[in-house]
């Protein structure tokens, strides 16, 4: 058996082989990864990764993979390739048998009755769910600091943000917590994160995976997507959780491509691949923008073609995206009232109307963060102001959207940083929301159109050490190039470091045990 | 609760021109919801035809139900809409504990289907043609139900109790366009336009149609302007008015509500109104500006549903005959003359009187029963005849058992007292109440022998072959037995008797 340590550390894909060769039990794996969060996650400087830690299931999840495969015969072979690899699920995603909380006060304990349809399809392949990760409270926020649930810390700095609002996921990941997770992404929620962790995540074509059982923020704009350590593992569990659901109406009817095949035979030669001139330069930090550049050059060494788009609708993106998402959030969180679950909250003086519960329960239950986007979303939806903001950023979309289309005529794959800058310190912009919002200037506009986005590592920077993420960008329902170009820079760009990025990352249990000898 | 002061409805029409509205909710009949695959079933247990969805749990999304698509369109064909291509929902927003998800998935700005009209005919067989503004699809909301404090109002409960059955049944909203000129015909109208929406939904298949259950409801718009005056009167809307008698009723009582207002140089205050049945009276019910704030939105969790030119026509050529060749066509499958017919379909018998005959009576025993029993109880129960609960079997059995000669024709109005008292089936009712007629000769012709004897004057004009003499020895028999004896067998038995040929 291979050492625990080297075990949490292979990829996914890895585990999926030595799994499917007999050299590795899932339950070996399981609880490798179960040590590792017991050992890194809790405590006062722990990750904090993890809201909830599903043990026993996971173990009895990898344990009937085990026997399945010690059985042999056709029910082995019938076995799913990621089946027995555990992986975490974002807090915001319904399971049964686990709480949800979608990092919210308000939902403090609530089961849910139902599995989200790429829960259930999880289950189908038998991969076994560690837990539940930390997020901003409805995933509202770029540092996972709104979470009611306190912050995660960033592996690579315990005093940095790991980016949000799925900073739980991308920690997990990047913390060898877990070998994959699933995030969403409605502004950068999945990329943004994995970019100050140094982590893959992809926010599929919207429409490619099932919403059912996500807990809305923003309708038209939330996608369920993989966040894994490398290319290849996120293409794997897209293609678990891809395709058509009947539970979904916005979900696209066609059948999913062989995206794993395609992170396989990863080729850019020949290759357009597009700088969007709106996403780099001023405002990104020096060392995201050098980071950039190489991946350029070595792109460009590879055979692409490099050429150069213009966006100027991008620029209105983000104020679009600050109209449209809290107008729909405004609506979705309606639901949370303390009438039919989670909490409620009796006013504590004065008559006990149904409105006075409501009004309590919400004034309690919500952050700060949430009320500010759910007042901003209930203005903007007012008669009287519902053309000049709601009307005018659809307005704004669509434009955003035939930049795409336009910018898409001359180059296959778009290229640009996925956030402006590495990880910030704890706290630093938590009193400053502007500030804050934009973390995601570069990963909004393709949520806003409904493309598909990928951020992989593009290195340290060079002021800060700290990662920076490049992000790839395709037309919708053409996610499978995003692997295909995504595979081919990994690789190019590891051979240049002599190993995954996330080996220059600090041991973390070195660094927890220096901190509690410090004390 | 003070009483508002009316004018009397001669007084209101002398002085004032009404105008109606109407929005009509008709729930539709699909096996599942709007929006979920949950069982659409009236009367469970609370809260068990639920899922997901219809609770608004976290993370749910809405799925269209392509029935209640259709059933929406063949509304729309009925009723001479214009079907949109294409068109969207939307979610209407407010906070209330019957609306799980605090929004309505409703539509807004472009119904499925819009600008069409009805030709309403009156009872005196004027047509009246009602212009539809639109008819859109919305999903129901939950059922509240208030405990303690007074006469089951939110206000003054101690709590109230919640039933998510109903969240998310297919309802299709029908809204007119305000309708000039009925004048004092305005309350005849209401009643006949609402009656004809049940019809025509009746008729399609797509809706049980039964108001006493909330299939149809009725939210009824009323304003007055003096004669001569082109802009609207404000406006009250009654809500729930859930009998076609209440929708007469309730326009004819805001009508006169309005005009005393008015009379007294007051303003009428635009809300909705509360119809309550037993004194026949409206109250205030909240305020409604056509500036409520519903902050409607395009519904994210859908698509847009195309209704392609191909299937409007496929679900066109399934649509039942309309309601008024149907009509031509009873009256000669029934052989009824023109004024029995227009009675029969203003008593609002006519589906009625269909199932009795489809249930094996005939066309004349039919009518018999309706016309001549049951309308005139239900006028005096102030019901419909149709929420008596006369079952078409019910009449088919009565008539069998005067056929057979079990009992005459004054025991089966007894029997059917009997059997809207709940006592039983008619054959029930016979034997319990002892109803059944003489038949045994033997008592029989003992009291014709009495009956003989008491009139020997009539007997002997019988005998001398005045026959119609008869009907005095017949009475005195019939007196005799307590009306239980046949009077056509009596009648036989004198005759043999005295020696007569029949």
């Amino acid at each position: 058996m291979t050492d625990t340590n080297e075990l949490i550390r292979l990829s996914a894909a890895q585990l999926a082989g030595m799994l499917a060769a007999g050299e590795v039990t899932s339950v070996e794996v399981t609880q490798a990864y179960l040590d590792r969060i017991a050992a890194v996650d809790g405590g006062e400087r722990g990750v904090n990764a993890f809201l909830h830690v599903n043990t026993e299931e996971a173990l009895a999840v990898a344990a009937e993979v085990d026997a399945i495969r010690a059985a042999g015969g056709a029910a082995a072979e019938e076995l799913h390739v990621l089946a027995g690899v555990p992986i975490a699920v974002k807090d915001l995603i319904v399971t049964i048998g686990q709480p949800t909380t979608a990092g919210s006060k308000i939902l403090e304990g609530w089961h849910s009755p139902y599995d989200a349809t790429v829960v259930k399809r999880l289950r189908a392949a038998k991969m076994p769910i560690l837990g539940k990760t930390n997020l901003d409270e409805f995933a509202m926020g770029s540092s996972t600091e709104h979470s009611a649930y306190g912050p995660t810390r960033n592996p690579w700095d315990l005093d940095r943000i790991p980016g949000g609002s799925g900073g739980g996921s991308a920690a997990a990941v990047a913390a060898f917590e877990a070998p994959l997770a699933l995030g969403t992404d409605t502004g950068g929620s999945i990329r943004q994160p994995g970019a100050v962790t140094g982590t893959v995540g992809v926010k599929p074509t919207y429409g490619g995976v099932s919403r059912y059982g996500a807990i809305a923020m923003a309708s038209s704009l939330d996608q369920i997507g993989p966040v894994s350590r490398t290319v290849l593992d996120s293409a794997l569990l897209h293609q678990v959780i891809g395709g058509h659901d009947p539970f979904d109406s916005t979900s696209l009817p066609d059948p999913l491509e062989d995206l794993v095949a395609a992170a396989r035979v990863g080729n850019v030669e020949g290759m357009r691949i597009g700088i969007i001139k709106e996403l780099h330069g001023e405002g990104y930090q020096a060392g995201v923008e050098n980071r950039f550049n190489e991946s350029l050059e070595l792109l460009k060494q590879a055979g692409a073609q490099i050429v150069e788009v213009s966006c100027p609708n991008f620029r209105y993106a983000l104020g679009a995206y600050y109209l449209i998402m809290p107008s729909e959030a405004s609506s979705n969180l309606a639901k949370f009232d303390g009438v039919r679950y989670g909490l409620r909250v009796l006013p504590e003086d004065g008559p006990m109307t149904i409105e006075r519960v409501m009004g309590a329960t919400r004034a309690a239950g919500f952050g700060d963060e949430v009320k500010r986007r759910i007042i901003l979303g209930t203005y903007a939806l007012s008669a009287g102001y519902y053309d000049a903001y709601y009307g005018s950023a659809q307005k704004v979309r669509t434009l955003v959207q035939r930049d795409f289309e336009a910018a898409f005529a001359q180059a296959d794959v778009l290229i640009s940083p996925t956030a402006p800058t590495t990880a910030f310190k704890l706290g630093e912009k938590l009193h400053d929301p502007l500030a804050m919002y934009l973390n995601d200037v570069a990963t909004i506009p393709a949520n806003l159109a409904g493309v598909p986005g990928l951020t992989l590592p593009g290195g340290l920077a060079d002021e800060d050490g700290l990662p920076v993420g490049i992000q790839l960008l395709a037309p919708a329902r053409e996610d499978a190039r995003l692997y295909r170009v995504g595979a081919v820079l990994e690789s190019l760009l590891e051979a240049q470091w002599g190993g995954p990025l996330l080996d220059k990352a600090p041991p973390l249990v070195e660094t927890l045990v220096d901190a509690k000898e410090a004390k | 609760m003070s009483m508002d002061a009316t004018l009397s409805f001669e007084e209101a029409m002398e002085k004032y021109d009404p105008v109606l509205g109407f929005e009509v909710h008709v729930e539709l009949n699909t096996k599942s919801k709007m929006f979920s695959s949950a069982p659409n079933v009236f009367g469970d247990e609370p809260n068990t035809n639920v899922n997901e969805v219809d609770l608004g749990m976290p993370g749910v999304l809405p799925v269209v139900n392509r029935v209640a698509i259709e059933s929406s369109i063949k509304i729309g064909l009925a009723l001479n809409c214009k079907i949109a291509e294409s068109c969207t929902f939307a979610r209407k927003q407010y906070f209330y504990p019957d609306t799980p998800k605090n929004f309505q998935t409703s539509q807004y700005e472009d119904p499925i289907a819009y600008d069409g009209y009805l030709d309403i005919e009156l009872s005196d067989g004027t047509i009246f043609r009602v212009e539809i503004e639109r008819a859109h699809m919305e999903e129901d909301a939950g059922k509240l139900t208030h405990m303690g404090g007074a006469a089951g109002r939110i206000q003054g409960a101690d709590f109230s109790l919640v039933d998510y059955n109903r969240s998310g049944v297919p309802l299709v909203e029908i809204v007119t366009k305000p309708i000039e000129g009925a004048g004092s015909r305005a309350p005849e109208l209401a009643k006949a336009y609402v009656a004809a929406v049940r019809e025509i939904v009746k008729n399609l298949g797509v809706s049980d149609a039964k108001m006493e259950r909330g299939n149809v409801r009725c939210d009824a718009n009323v304003s007055l302007r003096p004669h001569g005056r082109e802009r609207f009167g404000i406006r009250s809307e009654t809500k729930n008015v859930n009998s076609l008698r209440a929708v007469e009723h309730a326009v004819r009582y805001e009508i006169q509500r309005h005009a005393a207002v008015l009379d007294a140089g007051n303003p009428i205050i635009q809300e909705t109104r509360h119809w309550h049945e037993d004194t026949r009276t409206t109250t205030s019910g909240r305020p409604k500006s056509d500036a409520d704030d519903y902050r409607y939105f395009p519904e994210p969790d859908l698509v847009p549903i195309v209704a392609s030119r191909e299937w409007v026509e496929e679900l066109r050529a399934t649509l039942p005959e309309p309601p008024a060749a149907r009509r031509k066509r009873l009256q000669s499958d029934w052989g009824y003359s023109d004024l029995e017919f227009r009675d029969v379909v203003n008593a609002g018998v006519m589906d009625e009187i269909e199932e009795t005959i489809a249930a094996g009576a005939t066309a004349t025993v039919a009518r018999k029963w309706w016309m001549g029993e049951i309308v005139g109880r239900a006028k005096n129960a102030d019901v419909d005849p149709g929420q008596l609960g006369v079952q078409p079997a019910t009449i088919v059995e009565l008539n069998r058992l005067v056929e057979d000669g079990k009992i005459n024709n004054k025991m089966a109005t007894e029997v059917l007292d009997g059997v809207l008292a709940g006592e039983g089936t008619p054959a029930e009712i016979v034997e319990k109440r002892g109803l059944a007629v003489v038949s045994d000769d033997g008592p029989l012709l003992e009291a014709i022998d009495a009956a003989l004897a008491a009139q020997p004057d009539v007997a002997d004009k019988i005998r001398a072959g005045k026959l119609q003499a008869i009907g005095a020895i017949v009475g005195g028999v019939m007196k005799a037995t307590r009306g239980q004896a046949d009077a056509g067998r009596v009648k036989e038995l004198i005759l043999a008797k005295l020696g007569v040929e029949g």
